[in-house]
């Protein structure tokens, strides 16, 4: 396993070794070191949690919660050890306020379905923002047609920030609100605290998807007093295919069962089920044990370099970025200006040149970004664009990458200008 | 310049240039040249499915030969669209179904596009090979 809490210094991280733990960025792609700039799709993971799932199959593999032997009690407790590592990272009140989920996007699809099912009705509305992924608006949108309800959205201005001055008249009638904490689009941080009081002073529960922010900014549950949240363990270096959802135990406790199965229940007869005690009454089937693990070693690895110096050796990277960005022709950012109000995400265009170009030529050079709507459609149609390009960054990023991808702009402009 | 002509050319000329931006720059330098399509053939039922950049193909029948037309909002694509158009405009229904088309392949285009985009590359073939064969049915019936 490896020891990241040696890659802290003070309060800085040694990027350099850091960037050792993940065997990855040693690739070189067309003939050129890659420089891996789409960490808001995916991050690359680190040893420690290849080791971690690696372990988990050589040696403690068995089915978890049932079995009586050996192995399922060990597997049992690695994966329980992971729940409450979780609960740790988000200073959940309540481990079994955690629930295991495939990922963000399940984690929301749960919350829709299931509190769709009991507490909402015709007439009723769900608020949204204008900066969400699709997935945090279909699901809604949805249940929403399936119980005669109605989506609301709070409305963006040019810079990407949320407009709150008519969010009381917005909360008219809202049964649930639903927003980003970080857009995975323009990587605008949200003002989470005041839409979250807000929304409670109408009597609605808040669920905030964390996908974009639990890797980047200290998330603490209990203080932002936030009903539900959902992340994804691979933004976050951990493996793909699991996430959380986080929900307050009152919350929980009222929603019905999402899906039906294994290990969600107490007793089945075929004339009535009774229903397992959280978290287990939301994980039907066999969980990703494997995944499990590996979040836990994510995790761990994020809390020892430390969530407040990760952000820190980031936004100097972020800084450096757009100020060589800037100087580039025809260069033009969208979203807020300001490292400080952006998480992660510089989404930006250049002069007339279209993004997929953009990436396109980029890639030649072992650049990889993202390019077009980021699944946030309606975020681009609020700019007028097609979409964007996308530079996304994580912990192991350097102000030499940055002067990479500034030289490969450059380049690209000439061959397309 | 017949069909397999056209591809040969290709073939030669990117076999000259050695670097991948100087392809790039002959592949955009390409999607400039080619003629521009009128803007009331950019309609919805023109866009080929399957591209990520918006591609719009439209042909006319002309003396027996198929004209094509097409423009794309991103410059690379264009540019490859532009080869397409080359190569198979200004021949019959019956050549173009014939064709053996090798260009792609043997230039190694797909490797000039992201996966997503190369798709569209094959979705722009059966397009060009559709028209021809409306075209020969046409034909056919006159």
């Amino acid at each position: 396993m490896g020891n990241a809490v040696m890659h802290v210094v003070g309060r800085r991280l040694d990027v350099a070794a850091i960037r050792k733990d993940f065997p990855i960025l040693e690739r070189k792609v067309y003939g050129y070191p890659l420089v891996y700039l789409d960490n808001a799709a995916t991050t690359q993971k680190p040893l420690a949690v290849l080791d971690a799932m690696d372990e988990y199959y050589r040696t403690i593999n068995a089915n978890v919660h049932r079995g009586v032997h050996y192995l399922s009690q060990q597997a049992t407790e690695a994966c329980e050890a992971a729940r409450a590592l979780v609960a740790g990272f988000l200073n959940a009140r309540h481990v079994h306020e955690v629930i295991f989920t495939r990922g963000t996007t399940e984690s929301i699809n749960l919350v829709a379905a299931s509190f769709g099912k009991k507490f909402l009705n015709a007439g009723d509305r769900v608020l949204v923002s204008a900066v969400e992924h699709h997935s945090n608006i279909v699901p809604w949108q949805m249940v929403c047609e399936e119980r005669g309800a109605a989506l609301s959205v709070i409305p963006v201005d040019e810079n990407g920030e949320l407009i709150l001055d008519q969010l009381d008249q917005l909360l008219d009638g809202v049964k649930l609100v639903a927003f980003n904490y970080v857009s995975n689009s323009l990587g605008g941080i949200n003002p989470v605290r005041q839409i979250i009081a807000t929304a409670h002073r109408h009597g609605a529960p808040v669920l905030l998807d964390a996908a974009q922010a639990v890797q980047h900014l200290e998330v603490d549950v209990q203080e932002l007093d936030v009903d539900f949240l959902a992340f994804s363990s691979h933004k976050i270096y951990g493996p793909t295919g699991i996430g959380v959802l986080y929900g307050k135990e009152e919350w929980l406790n009222k929603l019905p069962p999402y899906q039906g199965g294994g290990e969600m229940i107490k007793t089945v007869t075929f004339e009535k089920t009774t229903f397992n005690d959280l978290p287990f009454k939301f994980e039907a089937g066999t969980p990703d044990m494997a995944g499990m693990i590996g979040l836990g070693a994510a995790i761990r690895y994020i809390q020892e370099l430390g969530l407040t110096n990760i952000h820190e050796t980031e936004l100097e990277v972020m800084q450096y970025a757009l100020e060589v960005l800037k100087e580039i022709d025809g260069f033009r950012l969208v979203g807020a200006m300001d490292a400080h109000h952006r998480a992660g995400v510089i989404s930006f265009l250049v002069g007339d040149i279209h993004p997929f170009d953009l990436g396109e030529v980029l890639d030649k050079q072992g650049i990889a970004v993202r390019t077009g709507h980021h699944c946030a459609q309606p975020v681009m149609d609020r700019y007028c664009i097609p979409g964007t390009v996308r530079a996304s960054l994580a912990v192991y990023n350097t102000k030499s990458e940055m002067d990479r991808l500034a030289a490969g702009i450059k380049k690209a402009a000439k061959l397309l200008g | 310049m017949t069909i397999k002509e056209q591809q040969d050319e290709y073939i030669a000329d990117f076999e000259f240039l050695e670097d991948w931006d100087q392809r790039y720059e002959y592949l955009i330098d390409l999607g400039k040249k080619l003629a521009p399509m009128d803007e009331k053939d950019k309609t919805e039922e023109n866009i080929i499915k399957g591209c990520l950049s918006t591609v719009w193909l439209s042909a006319e029948y002309r003396n027996g030969k198929v004209c094509f037309s097409a423009d794309s909002n991103t410059q690379i694509i264009k540019g490859v669209v532009s080869m397409f158009v080359h190569v198979f405009s200004g021949h019959s229904p019956q050549e173009i179904l014939a064709a053996e088309v090798y260009f792609v392949e043997k230039i190694g285009l797909q490797s000039y596009l992201t996966s997503n985009r190369s798709n569209g590359l094959i979705a722009m073939l059966k397009q060009i090979k559709l028209y021809a064969l409306a075209y020969q049915a046409k034909s056919l019936q006159q």
